[in-house]
């Protein structure tokens, strides 16, 4: 029982770690320039195809991730500067159909490339297998590394955000745009920063995890949505919020999944608590969501309106 | 609700002459309506019936959300929620024998008054993108609700053995039936609705969209008139789902996935939020360029995604706003 708790604590965190990269830019999308984007999820998607492509091309996972990187910043300012910038002065309603309007076209376009049938991607040989943990517990060393190469990359935009100019920039753009640009600040040019860094991570997220997913269509619409809900519960805005809210949610929805039904056992008889766990485990997400905006409705760390 | 035997005697008093632009539009529309089927068996394509119910079932569902959305300012993402409580009560009441239409509808307004008090009262909370992503989430946690409910088939959904009953007789059985009577609920609910905006209940929910902090300043409390809006809204809108279980004889979460609900958002904007009539033309617009584009091309998505970025991009108010900019429409204050 515990090692199953260990090992599933562990996958939460993981899920997390990924979850924080893609919501770390959304949050800093909707904090600072104020707009709904809802084909974040779409850029998770195709960070996993690119590496399943230049991988595939070049037979290596670290070429492959080494090229992806660089396609990924290409791909935000490409679409900051087609599609976003002219949304940044519209109404939310607007942005909402135009970034609805984007996903259906990734999506369908994806299919067009790539084909509809799964694609995977190989685990690098360095981090194939599994170390021992404790007693007989095992755990895979790529899942480990993504928990590691995530938490860098967290560390890396926490000294960017507290410690250097741009991060400076983001924050008082996050808490009042308007005397950040009155200041003399080219905020265009914060804004296709913000984005472009959101895109690239999001991407880095999709890569990250290629390996140990199925790259499909719908990968990016699953995740879209627990982003929205790791966002609202930190707070619009907030990388902190934005890194808690993540972990939270993955090891709920983990752990969750797998103990709510063990804990209603003990209550219900057998059948009864696995049709209820089964039903239940999916939702609890939604629940801790709809328990935490009931206390605060601005999120953990957001600001009160 | 002493503030609705209010509102009838308010708008008794206010009763004008003629009808306004926008009930002649939605007049014009429902006769256009009455003479599809003749026409489709004319043209010997009786097919176009049963589409023509689908496209009726999304004029009710887009009247719905205009309510809200128009009239509300609330722009709720999750109302493909409804639309699937709407299917879920007829497939559920089948499994018990229960096949008319009208306790259907019962059923399908109950649950979802429920939903929506609940959701609605967390989501209320906040406002602006916060409102938008949290309604999203709930309208996804009742998708993943009914796709682990393994009884009504989980994610394959499960198919309807016959179409409902209407007092036990059985109009529905015959596509022409299903059509009219879906037609005769879209005509109902759109004087429904449109009483509703004109009344006072209606006059306030537009005030606290305009200036909620000057309409609570003179004592309406926005929260109790945007929650009751958002909740009659989610109950039209299962009304729909419960005519489109019919009209597909299938029951599954795909009518709840968060694409029908950016679909339903499209066909508000597309029309013309605030306008009634004009989102019942616009679920028509949007679905027949579904039909059109789906004809033309399997990748039809990648053209209706386009057709979207182009139109928020190049007419800054929409569809309503590039009529406007041609003289049509009218002119709103």
């Amino acid at each position: 029982m515990t090692n199953l708790f260990v090992l599933q604590l562990l996958n939460g965190v993981q899920l997390g770690v990924l979850l924080f990269l893609i919501s770390a830019g959304l949050t800093l999308v909707f904090g600072i320039m104020d707009v709904i984007n809802l084909a974040h999820g779409v850029l998770y998607m195709v960070g996993a195809y690119l590496i399943a492509t230049f991988a595939a091309a070049t037979g290596s996972f670290w070429w492959g991730l080494l090229l992806t990187l660089p396609a990924a910043v290409v791909v935000g300012l490409v679409i900051e500067a087609v599609v976003m910038r002219r949304l940044y002065a519209r109404s939310h309603l607007d942005q909402v159909l135009a970034t609805f309007g984007l996903v259906m076209m990734a999506n369908e376009a994806v299919k067009m490339i790539w084909g509809t049938s799964p694609l995977s991607v190989p685990m690098p040989e360095i981090l194939s297998g599994s170390v021992p943990l404790m007693g007989p517990l095992k755990y895979p060393v790529y899942r480990i590394a993504i928990i590691v190469a995530g938490l860098a990359v967290a560390l890396g935009l926490f000294v960017m955000v507290n410690y250097t100019r741009v991060g400076m920039l983001l924050r008082a753009g996050a808490s009042n745009r308007d005397t950040v640009s009155a200041l003399g600040v080219d905020i265009n040019r914060l804004f296709a920063i913000v984005f472009t860094l959101g895109a690239t991570l999001a991407c880095l997220a999709g890569a990250l995890v290629a390996p140990i997913l199925s790259v499909d269509t719908g990968m990016g619409e699953s995740v879209l949505i627990l982003t929205f809900v790791v966002v609202v519960i930190g707070g619009i805005g907030s990388i902190k919020g934005a890194f808690l809210g993540a972990l939270l949610v993955a090891v709920v929805d983990t752990v969750g999944g797998v103990f709510g039904p063990i804990l209603l056992r003990s209550v219900l008889d057998p059948s009864a608590a696995g049709q209820a766990g089964r039903v239940l485990a999916p939702m609890l997400v939604y629940i801790l969501m709809a328990v935490i905006l009931f206390a605060r409705p601005a999120g953990l760390f957001g600001k009160t309106a | 609700m002493t503030d609705m035997t209010d509102a009838t005697r308010v708008t008794a008093a206010a009763t004008r002459p003629a009808l306004s632009g926008r009930v002649k539009a939605a007049l014009t529309l429902f006769v256009l309506f009455a003479l599809m089927p003749p026409l489709a068996s004319a043209l010997n394509d009786p097919f176009y019936v049963l589409i023509g119910t689908r496209i009726l079932a999304y004029a009710i569902a887009a009247l719905a959300l205009d309510l809200i959305l128009g009239f509300g300012a609330m722009v709720s993402f999750g109302h493909a929620a409804y639309l699937g409580l709407g299917t879920y009560a007829v497939a559920i009441l089948s499994g018990f024998g229960i096949n008319d239409l009208l306790v259907q509808i019962l059923a399908a307004t109950a649950m979802s008054a429920v939903f929506a008090a609940v959701t609605g009262a967390i989501s209320l909370r906040t406002r602006g993108v916060y409102f938008i992503m949290i309604t999203l989430a709930f309208g996804q946690m009742a998708f993943f609700f009914f796709i682990s409910l393994s009884a009504y088939g989980g994610d394959d959904g499960v198919a309807l053995a016959s179409r409902s009953t209407l007092l036990g007789m059985e109009v529905l059985k015959t596509d022409f039936g299903l059509y009219y009577t879906t037609l005769v609920m879209l005509i109902g609910l759109f004087f429904l609705c449109h009483r509703i905006t004109k009344s006072r209940f209606g006059r306030v929910l537009t005030g606290i969209r305009e200036n909620p902090t000057r309409m609570e300043a003179i004592g309406f409390a926005p929260f109790r008139y945007q929650l009751t809006a958002f909740v009659i809204s989610g109950c039209i809108t299962a009304m729909a789902g419960v005519v489109l279980a019919n009209q597909a004889q299938f029951v599954s979460p795909a009518f709840m996935s968060w694409h029908k609900s950016g679909e339903l958002i499209v066909m508000v904007v597309l029309g013309g939020p605030g306008t009634l009539a004009g989102p019942i033309a616009g679920a028509v617009a949007a679905l027949l360029l579904e039909e059109w584009l789906g004809a033309l091309s399997e990748h039809w998505k990648l053209f209706f995604g386009l057709f979207l970025v182009l139109m928020v991009l190049f007419s800054p108010n929409g569809i309503t706003g590039l009529l406007k900019k041609l003289g049509f429409g009218e002119k709103q204050k």
